[in-house]
């Protein structure tokens, strides 16, 4: 019985589920209405709910950023990737003459993607062409696409109607939010091409070992690249959400600190920055967690200053609880210790001869 | 036991009593006795896994224990870590330098307790206390250089000055020649005599025999966890240890002897499976002429830094030759990237197994696949079915232990990583194997089926390049050596009538032949 159940506690997800559990527990408490998830005209309603569609553009990024990571690197770029793509699809829908118009709309996010496609293949050209360390190379993006966003847009606020491309970000379609259909279809093609073909081991060997990785014959290069034009894209998607859901494209803060967060989720759903063995289905465990806090501190009416240090907090404490080397302190100091004198008095005796 | 009663008149500084240490499912140290003089040199034996790097880890306060005592100069010991081990009188120096190589020789020497005033590190002072300790020590360099600009050799002197100056009772030398040549193996053993002459007692663990029977007073032998034996080395012959480290006589070894070698004729006669003409890389090799026949296999010897990595590497295209021509399995044309090299059926076994072999967190099975992998590309997957089939081929064929396809390859001792990595190549079945170093820092027993599936392989027809920095070895494998001398190949014979003599004066002086 025993025997069954330590496993699962030390199942590398059993933290960041069990805090995850832990908060929307929680919340429970002060919204009791919390678990109720209704239906209004054929469309779900509810605080999870909300939780899944306000979380599906960081589900996205971090996705692209757990590959990214899992190779090795870093992507600091996905904040400005998410505002350039943003402000192409917005301003070219601003220019339509019909803004209803489906076939615009689609030209619209075609646009956007190839062109997050191109960044991606930059900070790849950068990583693997030009061996620049990555924190560095997508730095140049993460400052330069900023302005790039801004250029777009002309340093305004570019606001659309256009009911096809509210449907990403706020639309339903099959009682679910589309945002969260996205999320979910961009996460199980992930997961399938990366799992069923070779292409997860391989990255994994990348990251845990880049040149036995070359001396085996892996063309690493190629994956890098390939990674970080992936990683472009799945930002991307997140910014046309971001954009979709409120109508605009705001060059400076769509997607502002969306790194930090992506990079949060990916280490909570245990994927270590040193990159190797990666895990997607941690990273939307991870960034389900990072929602689910942002909105239970907002529903407790914890003053709207104390947030960050409240999510500081909480992701201290998975952390800690997922590291090894912690947990090998705590299990150390419950171990019973040999008896024995001290050292002191080791040294105390050895110092009388000398 | 008959013991030198000289040595025994003294008391032992540290003695380990009924030592147990117990990992899950594993009983590492099982009731382990051991004793330390001081002034003495005292090897510590055993096949990986036998205990030994438990027992250092015990002493050394890594591990705490699960049973018994560990009594230093009487009194008992308890330390929770190595800092504190160091402080009690127990110092360590690590098959890995474990210093900073941007920082100077003194600065690494006196880290952590630099001499200070007034909250300032006296600099002078330091580098003036560091020349006097290296000059006792008889290593001829300046303070005030930096470690990196070293060889390793000077660098792990540099490491057992600085464990010397925390005033060591007890210095424990973990594989400190793995990586050294003849000449500073030699340097190395003058400043262990040096230290051993100044009464610090030195525990010195070693894969190489003969660096033991040159160094070691004493030996005790550790077997799955329990001691076997203590012996004053003048009492035990090599023969003698080995069957005590593994337990049952080595007829591998002998078999291996009486194999004989394929004639130049022979060889010749065969197909050609790489040819190299003018193949070199500046700064790296001079040109090179090597032709290598299928079952033959190429032994390079010479001196560490003479070039033997330097030359393989070019024929797995893992460095760019800037020079010569090179024709592989019939397909002529420049290695671009070690891919082009394996699509024409090269495989190289690295000489740093951590560094460029194993992917250290990925399982047995993955890293077996690896290379097939990488090969088929990513698009084409090979099946889970088959991954579990090669992956349980390999581990009965080549004997990897534990027998679990998917325990990550970290958690494996030196030889069975290096198993595991053979396994990896051939599982791509190549024509030409390129093995650097594929014994160093491995034990007796794996070390010896290794070279033994090198004779069979190359039996069956595989060609196979064998550079070892053991003369011994080299002669007892190739059918033809080449010998390198300051990044030139100066010769390439049959091996026949070859000594290790021989070939020691082709190294010495460079002679034509």
């Amino acid at each position: 019985m025993i025997a069954k159940i330590a496993p699962i506690y030390r199942h590398r997800l059993f933290w960041p589920v069990a805090i995850l559990i832990l908060l929307l527990l929680s919340n429970l408490f002060f919204t009791p209405t919390f678990f109720s998830i209704q239906v209004k005209q054929g469309h779900l309603y509810g605080s999870l709910i909300d939780i899944l569609r306000l979380g599906a553009p960081l589900i996205l990024v971090g996705i692209g950023m757990t590959l990214v990571i899992g190779t090795g690197g870093i992507d600091l770029s996905v904040g400005s990737v998410v505002a350039i793509a943003a402000a192409i699809a917005c301003g070219h829908i601003a220019g339509l003459p019909n803004q209803d118009s489906v076939s615009g709309v689609l030209i619209a996010i075609a646009m956007s993607l190839a062109l997050c496609v191109v960044l991606g293949l930059w900070n790849g050209f950068l990583v693997a062409g030009l061996g620049i360390q990555p924190i560095i190379a997508t730095l140049i993006l993460m400052v330069a696409g900023r302005g790039i966003a801004q250029l777009i847009t002309d340093g305004q606020i570019t606001t659309i109607n256009s009911s096809p491309y509210s449907l990403i970000g706020g639309g339903y379609w099959l009682g679910l939010p589309f945002s969260i259909l996205v999320a979910l279809v961009v996460f199980a093609l992930s997961a399938v091409l990366v799992r069923r073909s070779a292409l997860g081991l391989l990255l994994e060997a990348v990251g845990g070992n880049a040149e036995a990785s070359r001396l085996t014959g892996i063309r690493s290069r190629r994956l890098v690249w390939l990674v970080y034009a992936f990683c472009a894209v799945t930002a991307g998607i997140a910014g046309l959400m971001i954009s979709s859901n409120v109508n605009s494209a705001d060059g400076n803060a769509a997607g502002l600190f969306i790194e930090l967060d992506a990079i949060l989720a990916v280490v909570i759903g245990g994927t270590a920055l040193t990159g190797g063995r990666f895990s997607l289905a941690g990273t939307v465990i991870g960034a389900l967690l990072i929602q689910t806090l942002t909105t239970t501190i907002l529903t407790t009416g914890v003053p709207p200053e104390t947030t960050m240090l409240v999510k500081a907090l909480v992701v201290t404490a998975v952390c800690l609880l997922q590291s090894p080397s912690f947990r090998a302190r705590i299990s150390r100091r419950r171990a019973k210790p040999v008896v024995g004198p001290d050292i002191e008095q080791i040294q105390e005796q050895r110092k009388v001869p000398a | 036991m008959d013991d030198d009663p000289a040595v025994l008149a003294r008391q032992p500084v540290l003695t380990m009593r009924g030592i147990h240490k117990i990992f899950p499912g594993v009983k590492a140290l099982d009731g382990v006795d051991f004793r330390l003089f001081p002034g003495e040199v005292h090897a510590l034996m055993g096949e990986n896994g036998a205990g030994k790097s438990t027992l250092i880890k015990v002493l050394t306060g890594v591990y705490p224990i699960d049973g018994g005592e560990v009594r230093l100069d009487g009194a008992q010991l308890r330390v929770s870590g190595p800092g504190e081990a160091q402080d009690a009188g127990i110092s360590t120096v690590y098959q890995e330098v474990n210093l900073c190589p941007n920082l100077s020789v003194a600065e690494n020497i006196f880290i952590g307790r630099e001499p200070r005033q007034f909250g300032r590190i006296k600099f002078a002072e330091m580098r003036q206390r560091a020349g006097e300790l290296l000059r006792r020590m008889e290593i001829d360099i300046d303070p005030g250089s930096m470690l990196g600009s070293h060889s390793i050799a000077i660098q792990q002197m540099v490491a057992i000055a600085r464990a010397i100056n925390i005033s060591a009772r007890v210095l424990v030398l973990d594989e400190p020649t793995s990586s050294l040549d003849a000449g500073e193996v030699e340097q190395l053993f003058r400043v262990i005599r040096s230290l051993r002459a100044d009464g610090v007692a030195i525990l010195f663990v070693s894969h190489f025999l003969d660096q033991v029977f040159e160094v070691a007073d004493r030996i005790t032998v550790l077997r799955n966890g329990k001691l076997v034996s203590e012996h004053p080395i003048a009492e035990i012959s090599k023969v003698q240890l080995v069957n005590l480290m593994i337990g049952h006589e080595l007829k591998v070894l002998t078999e291996l002897e009486q194999r004989s070698n394929l004639s130049p004729e022979e060889a010749a006669a065969r197909p050609v499976v790489a040819a190299a003409q003018g193949l070199g890389r500046k700064g790296a090799i001079a040109p090179v002429d090597i032709v290598v026949h299928e079952g033959e296999v190429f032994g390079l010897a010479g001196l560490l830094g003479s070039g033997r990595t330097e030359v393989v590497r070019l024929f797995f295209g893992a460095d760019h030759a800037d020079s010569g021509t090179i024709e592989i399995g019939g397909v002529a044309g420049a290695l671009r990237s070690p891919a082009t090299a394996i699509s024409r059926g090269v495989a190289f076994c690295s000489e740093d197994r951590k560094g460029e072999g194993v992917m250290a967190e990925l399982s047995v099975r993955e890293n077996i696949v690896m290379a097939m992998q990488a090969a088929r590309g990513w698009a084409r997957p090979i099946s889970r079915r088959k991954q579990d089939e090669l992956a349980a081929h390999y581990i009965e064929a080549l004997d990897i232990r534990p027998a679990n396809p998917e325990m990550p390859v970290g958690n494996l001792s030196g030889g069975n990583q290096q198993k595991v990595l053979l396994a990896r190549w051939l599982a791509t079945e190549p024509k030409l194997l390129i093995l650097d170093e594929p014994t160093r820092g491995i034990d007796v027993g794996a070390k010896a089926q290794i070279q033994e599936l090198v004779v069979r392989l190359a039996r069956d027809g595989m060609a196979v390049f064998f550079v070892s920095a053991e003369l011994e070895e080299v002669l007892r494998l190739s059918d033809t050596i080449g010998v390198l001398r300051d990044r030139t190949l100066v010769a390439s014979l049959p091996n026949v009538d070859l000594t290790q003599e021989s070939i020691m004066s082709m190294i010495a002086s460079g002679a034509e032949s």
